[in-house]
């Protein structure tokens, strides 16, 4: 105390120093990683040797030894299979894919005809692509033409028979072109009947409620499969005798409504995470019932749940897939039919074929996935219950 | 709920169209609506199946070609849908289609129970089995085949015989059973089984879409009967008969020697038969009479040819499956193709 | 439904109509909704019996005890083409529970396992997990038993260059051909056992567990447990001298004949439900073991337990009870999904029951059934998860 210079305050800041030998480079982030106890060792064994045993294998199958292009199935056999590969080759066929991509896409739609579903495309994405992305204004007319306007304006193009416009009946749709059109129509339709069931379900009047339960407990409890077979087999009967529904427009039903259910109890689980004032907030406000879900509760129960509606949408997107066991060509359904073409039956082309279409569809989901992450970090206000 | 459902009718308006009460007359409803809806299969070579362009080709398809001659004087007056064995008799039964021409058997309990009413029989077949003679070199009766793996589609009259014959004859099998016939292709060629089987026709268009056709063999045993035919719905006689008699007519011109080639100039034919068929007899009532013109005749044969000419094109000689008349010759030459009197 | 705040006032002022009265309303709307849903119904019923009897259809559930006629390839119970089309609906269903069963177990292990993987410290592991969840999560599964069916198994040999396995084991396009086991004289001693063992190794678990509370004292319960189920068959094998031989798969003129068939179509299925189901219980693992907080992790540490029974004890049942509920989900989705067995010929209940619906016609009652049982199976595995789920909340207390 009696001595003020025993106390020493240091001016500047000590320099950076760089870690410690042991922390740095390679072998640290090896050691924190890789081989931080015995048993993490042993795994880290275990998974190069599971790499080393899978990931060479699979290169070369998938790009090494495959084929690219070529006439027919002989590229893509052995010769004791009737090809033109030595004994013993195995790789991705590619040419098959190639020689039918353009199938794939459009199934059997007439070529001069592709155009219009080029366009169709055009325009889906053209109005997509600004609706994904939350900066570009007009949110509302963008949503306008997509939802109402789109539809209308791709059930002309599609389907044709009106304006100079040949008509393309839907047998001969097939291909990704199906899958994008159950999978857009079925969201279309199952996303405002599924805040109406779930509406109903949380209902006060009794018998709204219960007939809202007993039609998503009945479909959540059975199959996809059923469903699409009552929609494919019982339709006809349901109606009066002469009415008769396009098959596609049947599988559109069965998977609309199945999804809707789904979709009902997602946003079910929504509408109960808003607290009961939020409720009582908008009654006392003076609102009506559908100003207050309309204003206050679904848009906030909506926002709650953006996760497992994306989610939804992407099992819907699988789902499709399931229209082949009716009968229809969706892109896994034509993919898979090609298997039987002679010019190209091959041991590898299945696998090639899958392989392809798997890769398709994860890439849609894929990025569904991601851009419901990315929607629910930029929506996540905090409120978060 | 309510919604839901309401949203389907409404869509429906969008595609579905009214067709025909079947009370109406299917007859009449199929001249209003202007095109026939016939009902064929999904893929069977031959029979039915598209063909590179998209147009479906083959001799389920040229019958139906042949009703759309009879009722509108052109034969392309028509329109396909392609129907698995599952969706073949509800389709007939609701009214999506007209006619069914699907290589389908008939049967007591089809044609009882089902609401179904065959007009005849287009193609007498039986069924077979085809194996990989290749692989199975010993292998020459299907009486040889008891532990064999069988590949068969499932709902067929097929797999129903299948289980009668191998148990009939005291083997045993294991049955691969599939829903579509591209499945059942798929699995036999891959090696899933060891014999194939379905009907005779359907062995031999089969064969023709294996990797290496060379290497299976159809066996000689013919297992069961199967009459295949095209069906109507119960109760309209009137749309029966015209069916029926368009497979009469293609019969009949056969064995007068009418074809799509000669057809205009043997309507200057003396032969009274052959007047009355093709309808240029003073006062003929024939055709009128099936609520047709007199000359549906001329028309079914100047739009598809005769049966002999419909056989030889599709799965006949002249076609890649090569499949001999055998009992589908005309009744003068020993086969069961009989067409009964124009008169 | 309607608004309450005009409520009061609607009921006492004198003009207002009595349609404004909330009550009332609900009333009407939901006598409106009854009416229509009842109409629509009468309205299909109506036609579908029109349609049914102007095709000549018969309805009714007698079809059931008819002849079915047809084989079916796997069956867990006697059935011949003699059998009704009721057996061979049984035969489906029996088929369907065998293939779910399995699955769920298999995807319940391959889940916890890429589930825990996901969180590992170990990197390479954390991203093979999360490679294989992000694959599997975003395809179809129809796809999935595509590519195992048509992928791998249908280009493996054919019957006569069969691979080998071990223990005298095939392997070729016609499935996996294992050795049987034929059981001799006093094999049912072997199974009691086994059964005696199960139920004294509940009891020691129960003794062990009242023990620990009383006085603190650990008994090695698994071990013990272990001995007793593995032993007691054991002893009772060796004293009736082994009572079973092996029947192992021989070539024969079509196939391999003798021993156990696994068939392709079975395999397929299965493994594609199992592989694509744990791909998404893998995440619901993730989630429930990320909800338990961080807290409860150090608390443990700092009592001195280390990372095993950190997660055994304090981690894994917390963390149950958030993954129970969507756990559940997941069994019964691939419970439902194995109805895709249709695409590739495996006989459960939607294929065989195609199968009848072919050959007598019966579409209504056919779907009627499968809608019935699919409903009622899904009620049975809820009930009893959420019995599970009770019972675990319970244990937690």
């Amino acid at each position: 105390m009696a001595n003020p210079d025993l106390s020493f305050v240091r001016a500047e800041m000590a320099g950076v120093q760089p870690p410690p030998r042991s922390e740095r480079g390679l072998g640290s982030w090896l050691r924190t990683n890789l081989f931080a106890t015995p048993v993490d060792a042993a795994l880290s064994a275990l998974a190069i040797l599971f790499l080393a045993w899978f990931l060479p294998p699979a290169i070369n199958w998938l790009f090494v030894n495959a084929v690219w292009t070529g006439p027919d199935r002989t590229v893509c056999s052995t010769v004791a299979q009737g090809g033109i590969q030595p004994d013993g080759w195995s790789g991705a066929c590619w040419a098959f894919v190639n020689a039918k991509f353009q199938q794939f896409l459009y199934g059997r739609y007439p070529f001069g005809e592709r155009w219009r579903v080029d366009l169709t495309a055009v325009l889906f994405v053209a109005l997509l692509v600004p609706l994904l992305i939350p900066r570009v204004p007009h949110k509302r007319l963008n949503a306008l033409l997509f939802f109402v306007a789109f539809p209308v304006v791709a059930f002309f193009l599609l389907v044709g028979g009106s304006f100079n416009l040949s008509f393309v009946e839907t047998p001969l749709w097939g291909g990704l072109l199906v899958t994008l059109v159950l999978s857009f129509v079925g969201i279309a339709v199952s996303l405002p009947l599924g805040i109406l069931l779930a509406l109903g379900r949380r209902s006060n009047l009794p018998v709204i409620r219960l007939l809202s339960i007993i039609f998503i407990e009945t479909i959540r409890g059975v199959p996809l499969v059923t469903v699409l077979f009552m929609a494919s087999v019982m339709l006809p009967l349901f109606l009066p005798p002469g009415v008769t529904f396009d098959k596609l427009l049947r599988a559109l039903i069965g998977v609309a409504l199945f999804e809707t259910a789904y979709l009902a109890e997602v946003i079910r689980g929504g509408l109960q995470a808003i607290p009961k004032g939020q409720f009582e907030g908008a009654d006392s406000l003076g609102l009506s019932y559908w100003q207050k879900m309309r204003l206050i509760i679904l848009p906030q129960a909506l926002k709650l749940v953006i996760p497992g509606i994306v989610n939804s949408f992407i099992s819907l997107f699988k789902d499709t897939s399931l229209v082949y066991i009716i009968g229809m060509f969706d892109l896994l359904g034509i993919v898979r039919q090609n298997f039987s073409d002679a010019t190209w039956a091959s041991p590898q082309t299945p696998a090639t074929g899958l392989i392809f279409a798997g890769f398709v569809f994860w890439i849609f989901c894929f990025s569904m996935s991601r851009y419901s992450i990315f929607m629910e970090n930029r929506l996540d206000t905090g409120h978060k219950r | 709920m309510k919604k839901t459902v309401l949203q389907g009718v409404l869509g429906a308006a969008a595609l579905a169209y009214a067709a025909t009460a079947a009370s109406a007359g299917t007859l009449d409803d199929v001249k209003a609506k202007g095109f026939l809806q016939c009902g064929v299969n999904t893929s069977l070579a031959g029979f039915s199946a598209p063909n590179d362009k998209g147009e479906w080709s083959g001799f389920d398809v040229d019958y139906c070609r042949a009703v759309a001659a009879a009722i509108f004087g052109d034969a392309t007056k028509v329109k396909f849908t392609p129907l698995n064995a599952k969706e073949r008799f509800t389709a007939l039964q609701s009214g999506e289609i007209d006619v069914l021409i699907r290589n389908t058997t008939w049967t007591i309990s089809r044609d009882t129970s089902l609401g179904l009413d065959f007009t005849g029989v287009n193609y007498y077949d039986g069924q077979g089995f085809m194996i990989n003679a290749k692989k199975l070199s010993g292998i020459n009766s299907a009486l040889q085949l008891s532990g064999a793996s069988v590949c068969v589609q499932s709902g067929t009259t097929t797999e129903l015989n299948l289980a009668d014959y191998f148990r009939a004859n005291k083997m045993e099998y294991n049955p691969v059973v599939f829903e579509k016939v591209e499945e059942v292709n798929a699995a036999y060629d891959a090696g899933r089984c060891d014999a194939y089987t379905t009907d005779q026709s359907g062995l031999y268009a089969t064969r023709l879409t294996l990797s290496n056709p060379d290497d299976h063999v159809v066996l000689p045993e013919i297992i069961s009967k199967e009459p295949l035919g095209p069906a109507v719905r119960q109760g309209d006689s009137q749309w029966a008969d015209v069916v029926r008699w368009t497979h009469y007519a293609l019969l009949n011109a056969e064995e007068f020697g009418i074809t799509q080639a000669n057809v205009d100039e043997m309507k200057n034919s003396d032969n009274p038969e052959i007047k009355r068929l093709l309808g240029t007899e003073a006062d003929t009532k024939v055709g009128t009479d099936l609520g047709l013109t007199n000359d549906w005749v001329v028309n079914i044969v100047k739009g598809v040819g005769n049966y002999g000419e419909l056989f030889e094109r599709n799965i006949g000689s002249a076609s890649p499956l090569k499949i001999a008349r055998g009992l589908n010759a005309q009744w003068t030459k020993g086969g069961l193709q009989y067409g009964m009197p124009v008169r | 439904m309607a608004s309450q705040d005009i409520a009061g006032s609607g009921r006492e002022s004198p003009g207002v109509s009595f349609l404004y009265d909330p009550k009332i309303r609900g009333i009407l709307y939901q006598a409106v909704a009854f009416i229509a849903i009842i109409s629509l119904i009468y309205w299909i019923a109506n036609n579908t019996v029109t349609n049914l009897q102007r095709a000549n259809i018969a309805s009714g559930f007698g079809f059931l005890k008819g002849r079915a006629g047809f084989d079916i390839s796997q069956s867990l119970v006697q059935y011949t083409s003699d059998s009704t089309y009721g057996r061979a609906l049984y035969v489906g269903f029996l088929n369907t529970l065998y293939v779910a069963a399995i699955g769920v177990v298999t995807a319940s292990i391959v889940g916890f396992l890429v589930g825990i993987g996901r969180l590992s410290h170990n990197w390479l592991i954390r991203k093979i997990c999360l490679v294989y969840v992000e694959i599997f999560r975003n395809i179809p599964p129809l796809l999935v038993i595509f590519f195992w069916y048509f992928g791998v198994l249908s280009v493996l040999p054919q019957a006569r260059e069969s691979l080998s396995l071990p223990f005298g084991s095939y392997l070729n396009n016609r499935g996996i051909f294992l050795p049987s086991i034929i059981w001799g004289d006093n094999a049912g001693l072997i199974g009691i056992g086994f059964v005696v063992g199960l139920v004294l190794s509940f009891f020691v678990a129960r003794w062990a567990r009242k023990r620990q509370m009383a006085t603190g004292q650990i008994f090695p319960v698994y071990r013990t447990a272990a001995a007793l189920i593995l032993g007691l068959p054991l002893l009772a094998a060796i004293l009736t001298g082994f009572p079973a031989t092996l029947d192992y798969p021989k070539l024969g003129t079509f196939n391999l004949s003798g021993g156990m068939q696994v068939k392709p179509e079975f395999l397929a299925l299965y493994l594609a439900l199992s592989f694509y189901t744990a791909a998404f219980i893998a995440e619901i693992v993730r989630a429930g073991i990320l909800g338990v907080s961080k807290g409860q992790t150090e608390a443990s540490h700092a009592l001195g337990l280390r990372p095993g029974p950190t997660m055994r004890l304090v981690v894994i049942p917390q963390a149950l009870r958030i993954i129970i509920p969507p756990l559940t989900n997941q069994f019964l989705n691939l419970t439902k999904n194995s109805s895709l067995a249709i695409a590739i010929g495996y006989p459960d209940l939607v294929a065989v029951g195609g199968t009848i619906l072919n050959q007598t016609g019966q579409s209504v009652e056919v779907v009627a059934i499968w809608m019935a049982i699919y409903l009622s199976l899904s009620l049975v595995t809820s009930g009893f998860m959420n019995w599970f789920n009770a019972k675990m909340a319970l244990v937690e207390r």
